[in-house]
Formats: C-alpha cells, structure tokens, sequence
C-alpha cells in the first residue's frame, strides 16, 4: 500500500532507450501469450495443450520445420512490402490484393506467353512480371494518393476485394482445368516448379525472401533513398523544404511495396508441388504481413525473424485443428491479440510512469 | 416486371440493402468527429452480426439478438478506445488489430452456426403510409431496423449541429488542445463517441445478420465495413450525406440480383457487377478528396491523432 | 499608487513556495507570488525563466509538485481549467485557444454548462455584443475564427474570459502579435479592466511593455524568484539586469561594408496565402552580397509567403525572383537549394529540423545529395559523421553525441544546428525568419553574432523579424511589410519607432530618400 497521498504520474520520455526497443515487442508477445491462454481456458481448450500442440506442429520436426519455412517465404517479401511503405507514412493495406495480382500475372505468363519455355527462363520470367504486376497493383492507390491525395488506405484495401475476385473468376471460369483434380483451380504448369532446398519441402523463395531482406537493409542504411525514406516518415514538412521530392517518393515505395508482394503471389505459385493457379493460394498473408511488419517495428531483418515466428503460428494453427479440431481462425485472433499487445507494449516505450508522492 | 416498376424494386432494395452501411456510416462519423479513426468498424460489425444471430438462435427473441449485437461491438469498441485513447497507440494500426482480431473471432464462435435459420426483424408495412403510390413501397415497407435508422439520421444530424454537446464533440475532434483548456472532458467523449461507434457498427451487423440477409456465414459482410469507412470521406461527416452515400450502394448492392431476375447475364458480368460497390467506392473517395480540397471542409482536424496535455520541457 | 496597509485586504493572488519540475529541467523552483486586487501585475523574464509554467499552474493546466495557492484569501486546489475558471481565473494564450473552424460565439460559449441543450445562440450573441461593447472591445460574434486577425482572435480571447465572469486575467505575451496601434488599444482594455477591480497578469519578456503597463514587476530567472518591484522604482537597467543576471549591453557591433552584387532580387512578387487571397501584392526588394536587409512587419503580412517563395516552397503568381543572377522563379525547393538559397524557417522543428532524427543526419538535410556525401546513389556514412563533427565544433554545438535525436536539444542549440547547416551550405543568400523567437540573450547573440559574420563573408541576409530592436541592430536597410505591400524603407540609423509603428499598421509611406525628423530614441 502506498503510504499518504500519492499518485502514479505519465511522463512523457525524451529518448527511449535503445533496450527497450527490443524489449517491448517481446515483452508484447509474452503478454499476448498469455491472453490467448486465458481464451483458450474461456473457450474450454487447455491452454498447455494448444501452445504445445502449435510449438510441437511449428518447430518440433524437420517437416514442421520445413513447413514453416515455406510459410514464411510470403510473409517475409510481404511483410518487407508493407514495410517500406509504412516506413514513409504509407498505410498499404493492399498486399493481398498484390500478391493475388503478382500470382494472377505470373499464371498468365506460364500459361500464354511462354507455355513451352524451360524453367531457366520461365520463372525469372513469371517472378519478373509478377513483381511487376503487384507493383503496377500497389501504383494504383500510390497514383491516387500522390497525385490526387486520396486516402491509400481504402483504395488499397478495395482492390484487394477486385484482385480476389478477378482471381478467383478465372479459376472458376475462363482458366478452370477441366481436369482439375484437388482445389479448384487452373491448368498445372509444371515447369515453373521451384527446385527444392536440401531435399526438403523449402524451396527457393526462401533464398529470394532473404535476398530481398538484404537488398532492403542495404539500401535503407547505405543510399540517399533509404536517407530520404527515413526524413518523409519522420517529417514531411522538412522533407520538402530539403528539396525532397515527395510525390515521386510516393510512387515509388507502393510501386515497390506491391512488386514485393506480387513477387510473394509468384513465388508461391512456384512453391506449389504442382503449380497452378489455385483457390486458398493465400490464407491471408497479406494482411498477416501487416501484424509482422508492425511487430518488427519495420526493420528488414526483425521482419525475417517475425515471419518464421508467425509462420510457425499459422503452421502450429493447422496442427491446432487437426489435432484438438480448432478451426484456423483460432490463428487471425491470436495475431490480433499480439497486434493488440504490441500496441499497449509501445505505450511503455514513449512514456515513464513513477509513482509522485505528495506531502 | 415493368421498368417503373423495376426502379420502384431497385429503390425498395436499396435501402433495405443500404441500412447496414448507413449504421456503421453513421457510427463511424461520430468516432470520426470526436477525433477517433476506427478502422475496425469491419470487424466490430461482423462481431456484431454474429452475436446477434446467435443469441437469436438460441434465446429465440430478435430483441435479445439485437441487444447482444450492439453489447459486443459496443465492447470491442472499447479496446479501441482505450489503446487510442489512453494508450494513444496509432490508431490506424489498432483499428486494423480489431478488424483481424474480429473476422477471426466471429469465424470461430459461428462455424456451428452456419447455414441455420433463425427468427430475424420481419417486414412491417406501415399503414397508411405504405399504400401511397410509389413512395410507400419504397420508403415504407421494411423491417424495424430500417425505420430506425430513418429515425438515427435527423436525430444525430440535430445533436451535431444545434445542441451543446454536439458542439463540444466537434471541438474535440477540431482542436483537442483548445477543448481540454476550457474544460471539456477530452478523454471521455472521446471514449464515448469510439463507444458509439461501436453500438452503431453492431446494429449495422444486426441489420445484417437479423434483417438484409438473415442468418449467419464466415465473414458475411464482405468489406462492407471498410466501405463504410470510405463513406465517411464522401458523406464529408455529414449524416444526410452519409444516407445518400449508404443508398447509393445499397442500390449497387441490390442491383445484380434485380438485373438477374429480368435479364440473362453471363458469369463474367456477375463478377463485373460483384466488382462495382469496390471500384465505386474508390471513385467515390477520389471524387470527394477532390471536393472537400477545393471546399476547404475537411475532415475534424485532429483526427487521428493522439492528445495528452502538454507537458513542455 | 497608494501602497494597501498590511492585512487590510487579502491579495487576489497568493503563490508560496511553487515547485514545478519537468524531464530534465526544473521549471519552477520555490516561487512566491502576491498579486493585489486591480494592479496590473507583470511577470519579467527570459525565456525559461519559468513564467509560463508559473502561470499554467496557476490556470490549471499544470498541476505544480510542490506549493500553495491562495485566491482572495482562501487556499485553491487547482487540477483542471475548469477549476480554474470556477475560482475567476482566465489565460489568454500566446497560441490561442480557438477552434478555427466555429464561430465567435461558439467558441466562448465551449465548455460552458450554459445554453443546458439545445444550441441557441440569439441570445448569446446579444450578450456577447453588450459585454465586448462595455469594455471596448470591437467583435463580431457571428464571424468565424479563420476569418479574423490575430489581433482580433485576442479580443475574443478576452471577451471568452469576461463572459465567463473571470476577475483574474493572466495574459501570456499578449503583444507579441499586435501592431503598436492595437498595443495601445490592448492596454487601455487593460487599464479599464484593473479600474473595474480586475487583477491582470501579465508574462512578458519586453523591457518596454512591462514599463508602460504594469504597476508592479516580478521578475523570475531561472525558475526562480529575483524580486518584486513597483514599476515607478525601477529603471530598465535594474530590470534587465535582474532578468539576466549580469550586464545586458544594449549595443551590436557593426561595421560598414561595401554594398556588393545583388544577392537576391524580387519583383512585383504577387504570391497567394493558405486563404486563397493575395499575401504578397506587387512586392519588390534587392538584397545585396554583405548586406542585410531587414522586413520588419507584424505576423501575417506576407512575411513568411515571401519567405517561401524565395525559397521554392510557394509559387508566385506573377514577378520574378532572381538568385546571384540567375532566374529562380516558381522553382522547386531543390533547385532553390542549388541556387544558394539558405533558409531557417521560424517554424524550427516542425519544418526546418527533423525531431526524432539524430544531428548528423539533420546536419546533412540539403548536402546528402552532394558529391561529398553521396557517390552515386550510396552514401557514405564515415564522410557525413566527419561533416557533422566538423559542424558541431565549429559552431558551438552542446550535445552529448552526434546521434542525439534532435528534439532532445534546447531551443538554442536547435538553432544553431540549423544556422550551422544553411551555412555550411555557403549560400548566395540567407531567408532567416524570426532566428532568435523564443531564445534566451544568450543564444539570440550567439545567433546576431553568427548572423554578422555571415555577412562579412558576403551572403545576402534577408532578416525577416518581429523584433524591432534587432531588425534595427542588425539591418542595413529595412522595409515595412504591411498586408503584402512594402510601406516603406528606413534607415535603421535615422529612423523611428513610431514611424515604422505607423508603417506596420498601414499608416503612412515612407520613402527612404527622406529623413526622418526625430533619431530613435534609446
């Protein structure tokens, strides 16, 4: 008890220390854990057994392993793409709606424009023109908003519901495999087939995934655009009076925001056993890809290490129900409670509390 | 069917249709004055339909439905409102936390609720009124719901503009700093109109779940959430802008199932037409930037962004 | 005035013992304040002296550490303004507090329990109308706030404390941004208020305000209390000294130059306001190399639209503005930058300086694109530390580390990194906009002093100020700004106070040819 009249006092910090940038977001994630467990017990499921069942599922065997690897691939480019962009006070919500563009496009080259080409030359072609069509996807609300100061946050988010719409058209319509077997879905194009990493289900979008992380580590520390990147996020007043030239900013991070995703949409195409274009090809990554972005405060190498992180939930989520019968959703609430965690967490960053006696 | 009485249809259907964006619209533009972006009006209301189908299912009673609806989103609303608020945590990043946090919820609690049939808020014709040539059809023949918010839009657009406390609301969301100094409760209306938004956003869910299409299914609203959001922008946080905006799309809405009832239309229009309130609500929003640049109002000054009292060092 | 005998009339206001700490910095440490009913009370000090802190306790935006608050005699909790106002305490603020977008009325009547629902106004605004005529206040209730002037924002700032039938008025550096005119027309408010049994205070930093308003002064340094004075007693020498602590010399050393090339030339400038409407109707000015010229004017007469368009941030409607000779008209912000354009904008933080991030990489804002920072698209990172050292050593910079965010510096420090930038840039010629607000003597002569080199270096300094006595010290030559028109040039040698004063409230045009009768009075 606290003797005499005292009271508990926010001040606001001037400088946060450098540990505690570290420290919030797991501390975050502690906390989250913990109020899933109490959901769980709520929802009549032992909480051990659920954490167990996702850690076992995630990390626990080398096909778990693989397994989430091969989950984090798409969470890592579009969790890089999202990055980027909220980095200079672009709120893409659209990467899902770019990774179905990027899949949609890189579909098309395979089953079009080069139906005979070798694999040396068709997948650098269907990754090439899949990045490029998420970005000319992500330039959409980039334009909108450079141009014409319209809100990216709902455009992006509308051409999401138009990108799984015309997606999910052609699967069911014009490029439905008459002899589909499985998923619904469009003609296989076997050549596009990714090789596979030490005779495991891990495949080179992970090399991709970690290539790109690199590049955008790189060119944030080191060029005058990642210098400029790290003004127009912080001040955009003091970004034009240096001369920066922030419409073209604009056009370029969602250009580059969405090809990252459009890559992702390709890449999962080529991940495939059978690549086709196919229905479930995304459970949500783009959206995950925001959470993972946020909880990695939007550096490209924390961003690597939370993809495998909620990978392994998403994979820990389909052991979940097959093994205890919880639907997948049981994975979106997790993530919102560490997205919520993460929130609080970041009070504690910016502020001190004390406890101020009073005489 | 004859074309005027295609239109007559068409009209009827939207507002029917249009009810439950124009509860979340309206919600969402309270929040909104008060300074607060809630982006997780998609989820709120999917919580909302939810929770009102389920207890409907299981009490039997559509009021005790409605009541639970509003709660539940009236309570997720809530964390929004404390991490915004309190918290001051960025705002758009917790409303999407609701969203996701919501759909995954509600996917959950309702995968045994899918495909059952329930009591839902029947239509009502109101006597008299409902008889008058082509208005009454289109005004006057829906369910309690729709009434209600015929009833919501004078009545918040009265307490915006001509009452105290609508005063106080907007100064809360114009000049935070200057409301606070002359002794208005910040913190607290800002908690009450998030907490608004959320009641509105589960009556919206409700209009769903036990009126427009009555039952349950994962994720039923399709993004009509976030449309609303884009609604908002259009309406320039007006409410009588916000009705016209909310019908609009209550008639693109109900336009697809009306053509097929007359017409043949391929799978391809289907999807065009399915494509439409998206791609409209885009053009929508640039037509409104446009308009509120050049009118010079724009949206509640500080909306969005976090308040404490200074404390200078 | 007749001194009150002891105990025979409680003070409106009594503080003892103010302690107010903050992050870093003890704002108010052990205050004492006696404020007599009708006096007009005055609080002297520099910058950080802690007056306002002193007085946002007082209004209850602060709640203070320590100390006891008295009102009329009895002891005050105050936690929230609304305590405040309910014990007849009203804050004019320097930055007011108005929602711009409502009217007059409606923002008086804000936070008020009255009218109980339902809005109706009619009334009010009758009330309103009586209220301001009686104390000679010209307000319309029905305008709204983004249409009126500062000057008349402040009235209806007044007016709000009066309707709330606030006795203690505390205003805070209330002539900052009047003409001389509306000073002299704020005062006499202010003396008729005292007449009517209103105790004012006054925050204020101005020698000259304090010595024809106040009746008593107590001036506070450093978060502490120097002294109470009766104003009679007091000369201004004793009062600068007290509020600084030392010797306050009221002269700049300056020496002629030679007037050089033409640094920078505007003409027939006609550039249009964040209203739409004209700012900058048909002005023309030369600066020339080792020159500075002076704009002096109140706030929002064009100076900082004629700023921004010398700087490439707003484009003119018509004229011409040329840079050492070439055309840098309607350019963007970087080729203004390339012309040699320097700018320290009086908005420091917000749009010269970037807060969260560190000195050395706000030190290298305009140079990154340099080839002595960057090769190509790369940047190189051993070059821009080396700049940024060589930076902070040579002007003087306090700070802890290179990697400092800026916002943790003080206000002095802050300008100095960015003088130090422009600087470094070499520039044909230097916007500098209200360079020394809000620093204390010691840093605003830093700042002169880095100012004055400059020019001997042979920059063309364009010195756009609120501050009379600078522009005067510093200026070659000065113009009056008024409603977007030069009024006039003087010679800062030859001219007077009241002379600029009637040019900077659009009265009088003075030609630079002529002299002007009376030399300035010291």
């Amino acid at each position: 008890m606290i003797r005499g009249r005292a009271r508990l006092r926010i001040e606001k910090r001037l400088i946060t220390p450098r540990w505690m940038t570290y420290a919030v977001p797991v501390a975050s994630i502690v906390v989250a854990l913990l109020l899933g467990a109490i959901l769980f017990a709520v929802g009549g499921v032992n909480p051990l057994q659920a954490y167990g069942t996702i850690l076992k599922g995630a990390f626990a065997s080398t096909d778990g392993l693989a397994g989430t690897a091969v989950k984090a691939i798409p969470l890592i480019l579009c969790g890089l793409g999202v990055g980027i962009a909220f980095r200079t006070l672009l709120w893409n919500i659209g990467a899902e709606g770019q990774l179905f563009m990027g899949a949609f496009a890189a579909a098309g080259v395979a089953l079009y424009l080069l139906p005979d080409a070798p694999p040396l030359v068709l997948i650098p072609a269907m990754l090439l023109v899949g990045a490029l069509a998420g970005g000319l996807w992500g330039l959409i609300p980039g334009a909108l908003k450079g141009l014409l100061g319209v809100n990216e946050i709902i455009t992006s988010l509308m051409l999401n519901y138009v990108a799984i719409l015309w997606t999910d058209y052609l699967i069911y319509g014009p490029w439905r495999d008459p002899q589909g077997y499985g998923f619904p879905g469009s003609a296989p194009f076997e050549a596009a087939r990714f090789p596979r990493l030490l005779d495991t289900r891990v495949h080179l979008g992970l090399v991709i995934g970690l290539a790109a992380a690199a590049v955008i580590a790189f060119a944030l520390q080191r060029t005058r655009w990642g210098y400029e990147t790290r003004v127009i996020g912080e001040n955009q007043r003091a970004a034009r009076y240096a001369g920066m030239n922030l419409v073209k900013n604009i056009l370029l991070v969602m250009f580059l925001s969405g090809g990252l995703a459009g890559l992702a949409g390709a890449s999962e195409l080529c991940g495939l056993a059978t690549p086709r274009l196919q229905m479930g090809l995304s459970p949500g990554y783009g959206y995950t890809a925001i959470i993972v972005a946020w909880l990695a405060r939007l550096n490209p190498w924390a961003i690597v290490l939370v993809a495998f992180l909620f990978a392994g939930l998403l994979v820990g989520g389909d052991s979940l129900q097959m093994a205890m019968n919880l639907p997948r959703a049981t994975a979106y609430i997790l993530q919102g409670i560490v997205l919520f965690a993460v929130l609080g967490g970041e009070l504690f960053a910016r502020y001190r509390v004390r406890v101020v006696r009073k005489e | 069917m004859t074309i005027p009485d295609l239109i007559v249809s068409i009209l009827a259907a939207a507002i029917a249709a249009g009810t439950p964006i124009l509860f979340a619209t309206l919600g969402e533009i309270l929040a909104e004055r008060a300074g607060i972006l809630n982006l997780g009006v998609e989820g709120m209301m999917l919580m909302g339909a939810w929770a009102g189908f389920a207890a409907t299912y299981y009490t039997g009673s559509v009021w005790v439905g409605l009541l639970a609806a509003v709660a539940t989103a009236g309570l997720l609303s809530l964390v929004h409102a404390f991490l915004s608020v309190t918290l001051q945590a960025n705002q758009v990043v917790s409303g999407l936390a609701l969203t996701i946090f919501g759909t995954g919820l509600s996917s959950l609690l309702g995968r045994d609720l899918v495909g059952k049939k329930g009591p839902f808020f029947e239509r009502i014709a109101i006597p008299l009124l409902s008889d008058i040539p082509i208005v009454g059809p289109i005004l006057f023949r829906h369910n309690l719901l729709v009434y209600l918010s015929f009833l919501l839009i004078p009545l918040i657009a009265f307490y915006l503009f001509k009452t105290r406390p609508g005063l106080h609301m907007r100064a809360v969301g114009e000049k935070p700093a200057t409301a606070d100094a002359m002794g208005v409760n910040v913190s607290g209306l800002r908690y009450l109109y998030t907490l608004c938004g959320g009641l509105l956003a589960g009556l919206a869910g409700a209009a769903l779940s036990l009126g427009y299409t009555p039952g349950w299914a994962d994720e039923m609203t399709k993004g009509l959430g976030w449309i609303a959001v884009g609604l908002v922008i259009f309406a320039t946080w007006n409410p009588w802008r916000a009705a016209v905006g909310a019908y609009l799309f209550g008639a693109m809405a109900a336009l697809p199932s009306r053509l097929t009832s007359v017409a043949q239309v391929s799978y391809f229009t289907t999807v065009v037409l399915n494509m439409l309130p998206y791609l409209l609500t885009i053009l929508v929003l640039v037509a409104a930037t446009q308009e509120t640049m050049r009118r010079r109002i724009g949206a509640p000054a500080a909306l969005g962004l976090p308040f404490a009292r200074e404390e200078k060092g | 005035m007749p001194s009150l005998a002891p105990c025979q009339e409680e003070a409106a206001v009594r503080m003892t013992g103010i302690v107010k700490r903050f992050p870093g910095v003890l704002a108010n440490d052990q205050v004492d304040l006696e404020v007599r009913r009708g006096e007009v009370h005055a609080l002297l000090g520099e910058n950080g002296a802690g007056k306002s802190t002193l007085m946002s306790i007082l209004s209850g935006l602060y709640f203070p550490d320590a100390g006891q608050i008295a009102i009329h005699g009895r002891p005050a909790t105050i936690r929230s303004p609304r305590d405040a106002i309910q014990l007849g305490i009203g804050m004019v603020h320097q930055h007011f507090m108005l929602v711009p977008v409502m009217t007059v009325t409606e923002n008086i009547v804000l936070g008020l329990d009255r009218p109980r629902f339902y809005l109706d106004l009619g009334k009010t605004e009758r009330e309103l109308l009586e209220l301001a005529n009686h104390y000679g206040l010209r307000v319309d209730p029905r305008a709204y706030i983004w249409q009126l002037s500062i000057g008349e924002q402040q009235r209806v700032e007044i007016l709000k404390m009066l309707y709330r039938k606030a006795e203690i008025l505390i205003l805070d550096e209330p002539t900052a941004v009047l003409t001389p005119q509306e000073v002299t027309d704020l005062f006499s408010t202010l003396r008729r208020m005292a007449r009517e049994g209103h105790t004012i205070l006054i925050i204020s930093h101005k020698l000259e305000e304090v010595e024809a308003i106040a009746d008593r002064v107590t001036v506070l340094r450093k978060g502490r209390k120097v002294a109470t004075v009766e104003r009679a007693q007091a000369t201004k020498a004793d009062l600068a000294r007290m509020m600084v602590g030392r010797e306050v010399l009221f002269d700049l050393h300056k020496e002629a130059l030679p007037a050089g090339e033409a640094a920078l030339q505007a003409e027939d400038l006609h550039v249009v306001g964040d209203k739409g409407l004209l700012a900058l109707r048909g002005v023309s000015l030369t600066v020339r190399s080792g020159e500075i010229l002076g704009i002096a004017g109140v706030a929002g007469n064009g100076q900082r639209e004629l700023a921004e368009a010398v700087a490439g941030l707003r484009p003119c409607k018509r004229g011409q503005v040329r840079v050492a000779g070439q055309n840098a008209t309607n350019c963007t912000p970087r080729q203004a930058i390339e012309y040699g354009v320097g700018h320290v904008p009086e908005d420091r933080l917000g749009t010269g300086l970037v807060p969260n991030l560190s000195i050395a990489d706000n030190l290298i804002l305009k140079a990154y694109r340099t080839a002595e920072l960057a090769r190509g698209p790369f940047l190189n990172p051993q070059a821009v530390r080396a700049l940024a050292r060589d930076l902070v050593a040579r002007f003087e910079v306090s700070t802890p580390s290179l990697e400092t965010p800026v916002k943790a510096l003080s206000g002095g420090n802050l300008q100095r990194v960015l003088l130090a930038r422009e600087i470094s840039c070499r520039p044909a010629v230097m916007v500098a906009v209200h360079p020394t607000r809000g620093l204390d003597i010691g840093a605003t002569e830093a700042v002169h002093r880095l100012l004055l080199e400059l020019r001997r270096e042979g920059t063309g300094i364009l010195l756009i100020s609120e501050d009379l006595d600078e522009l005067l010290a510093l200026s070659d030559r000065l113009l009056v700004l008024y409603e977007g028109q030069v009024m006039g040039e003087v010679q800062p040698a030859q001219a007077s106070i009241e002379e600029i004063g009637l040019m900077m409230a659009g009265a009088g045009h003075h030609n630079g040819a002529e002299r002007a009768p009376e030399a300035r009075a010291l």
